[in-house]
């Protein structure tokens, strides 16, 4: 499955390697430009640049976006019209390795752009050591594969386009208020309880701890609360797969 | 057929699509703005004023919200002119089916341009509402920032359709959105002050539209820009829209006619 995707993407690589483009733009956009506006912000007790604060929580962004499009646009599409999967049931590959296949190709794809992003962090002296990009590549994997797995989830409840607008209005306040470009000390208490909850928050949490150089117990929860959705996603997806595809 | 009949048939063929999603879209451009001012308003602002004071003498959000509204028309504009149009042209032939009939190329342009002006109507005031209900620009003249912001739609609108022109396929409308949309609208004075650019950058910001577009909201909201500065700010925008026309005119022409 994560060839025939392979295969399928060889002659779109320019697709991939524009859509990288993007987050590079938002962080000299936002880190630097609004950066001009805000010297520095406090988060967790430790004070950073903008820039610093801003880039980790851009690179969990990016990792959720890439791994919810591939899980639900694309693999709306090949659920329902190009049935891709109708064909390769019909072979030797079972319907968990359908899912299992999709997942970790969208997370092969989120790992490109993640080790690119790193290494521009680097360049512009926006990570506190180098050991910490590397563990932020693999906390960007982590988020892909947690959202992948929803994504795959609740795509297969979708019955038509019109519900994949659905998806992009809940991505929208995620990617605002997830702590994203301010930090949560901002809300009252009950918010930030709140926010504390959501899985880009987490995400973010991560990768802004390991990039600035804050290691604690904290990061663990966000490891564990991360793998769990991706599992429970995974299992749910190929129960709903295999009923859709087996009827 | 008159000049208006035919520009109208092309309106009323949108608008009937259109009544079928509405209400996606309605909620789109209501909460968007919402969610927007609310996060980069009111939770960025906050560091913002804390830090630098607000941006040239104003609150952040202040700054913020009209320079956002001129950015969401255009990417309304953007958005209307790409894969709309290309369906007519090619995918459901729309427009093949519209010239068999009396309605002309002249019409079905000044129809489509008066379907943006309307789809950006829709999105600017709703964003001006919303703008309002956080307290920002309460005077009269603070209401000139929506047709400020659809000239600014307008000014990428016409361009865009004469590129959608050109196109067989769609790949081309991601690059526009990625090297044409997303940076201007990062970089063209929205979010801050374009003084705040290296210098190559800022001459190419002031030669797009949107900058100027977001000097006219702004001065519009914040009732800091006199009548003749404003005339000149309009003259950018003004200026793409018109060769944008002549431009999309002379494509459509070529590519329809066969």
């Amino acid at each position: 499955m994560v060839e025939r995707n392979v295969m399928a993407y060889r002659h779109n690589w320019i697709v991939i390697l524009s859509g990288f483009f993007e987050p590079v733009l938002y962080l000299l956009g936002i880190g630097f430009g609004l950066g001009s506006l805000v010297p520095a912000v406090t988060t967790g007790g430790h004070t950073v640049s903008y820039a610093m604060f801003v880039a980790p929580a851009l690179m969990a962004t990016s990792a959720m976006n890439g791994a919810v499009y591939e899980s639900t646009a694309n693999f709306f599409y090949k659920l329902k019209y190009a049935k891709t999967f109708e064909a390769v049931i019909q072979t030797p590959i079972g319907v968990e390795d359908a899912a299992m296949g999709e997942v970790i190709w969208a997370v092969i794809r989120g790992c490109l752009y993640s080790i690119g992003f790193v290494v521009i962090m680097e360049a512009l002296g926006l990570i506190a050591s180098p050991w910490g990009g590397v563990m932020a590549v693999l906390a960007a994997l982590l988020i892909g594969f947690a959202f992948a797995a929803l994504g795959v989830t609740i795509t297969t409840f979708m019955r038509q386009w019109q519900d994949q607008e659905i998806v992009q209005l809940a991505l929208q306040p995620m990617f605002l208020f997830s702590a994203t470009f301010f930090p949560i000390t901002v809300y009252p208490p009950i918010l930030q309880a709140f926010v504390a909850v959501t899985p880009l928050y987490r995400g973010i949490h991560l990768i802004r701890g390991l990039t600035t150089g804050q290691i604690d117990q904290g990061l663990l929860i966000d490891v564990l609360y991360l793998v769990l959705l991706g599992l429970v996603g995974v299992a749910v997806a190929s129960v709903r797969l295999r009923r859709r595809l087996l009827k | 057929m008159s000049l208006m009949a035919g520009t109208l048939h092309v309106v009323e063929h949108n608008a009937l699509v259109f009544r079928r999603i509405w209400r996606g879209s309605i909620a789109v451009s209501f909460f968007t703005p919402l969610f927007f001012l609310a996060a980069m308003g009111i939770g960025l602002g906050g560091l913002v004023n804390r830090n630098s004071g607000g941006v040239n003498g104003v609150p952040y959000l202040d700054f913020l919200a009209p320079g956002l509204i001129a950015a969401a028309c255009m990417q309304t504009a953007a958005i209307e002119a790409t894969y709309p149009i290309l369906a007519k042209i090619m995918w459901d032939k729309t427009y093949e089916a519209a010239l068999a009939t009396p309605v002309t190329i002249p019409d079905l342009i000044r129809g489509e341009v008066v379907w943006s002006i309307l789809r950006m109507s829709i999105v600017a005031t709703t964003f001006w509402i919303v703008m309002f209900l956080f307290g920002v620009g309460h005077s009269l003249s603070a209401l000139l920032a929506i047709p400020a912001s659809i000239l600014t739609g307008l000014a990428f609108a016409t361009p865009i359709m004469a590129f959608t022109a050109t196109r067989r396929n769609d790949a081309g409308f991601a690059a526009i959105n990625r090297f044409v949309i997303i940076p201007l609208y990062l970089l063209g004075g929205t979010f801050f002050p374009i003084a705040k650019l290296p210098l190559a950058l800022q001459a190419v910001a002031w030669a797009t539209p949107l900058s100027h577009g977001v000097v006219l909201t702004r001065g519009a909201v914040l009732g800091n820009i006199s009548a003749p500065e404003a005339a000149l700010h309009a003259l950018v925008p003004l200026a793409y829209f018109a060769a944008g026309l002549l431009m999309a005119r002379s494509l459509l022409m070529k590519r329809l006619a066969k």
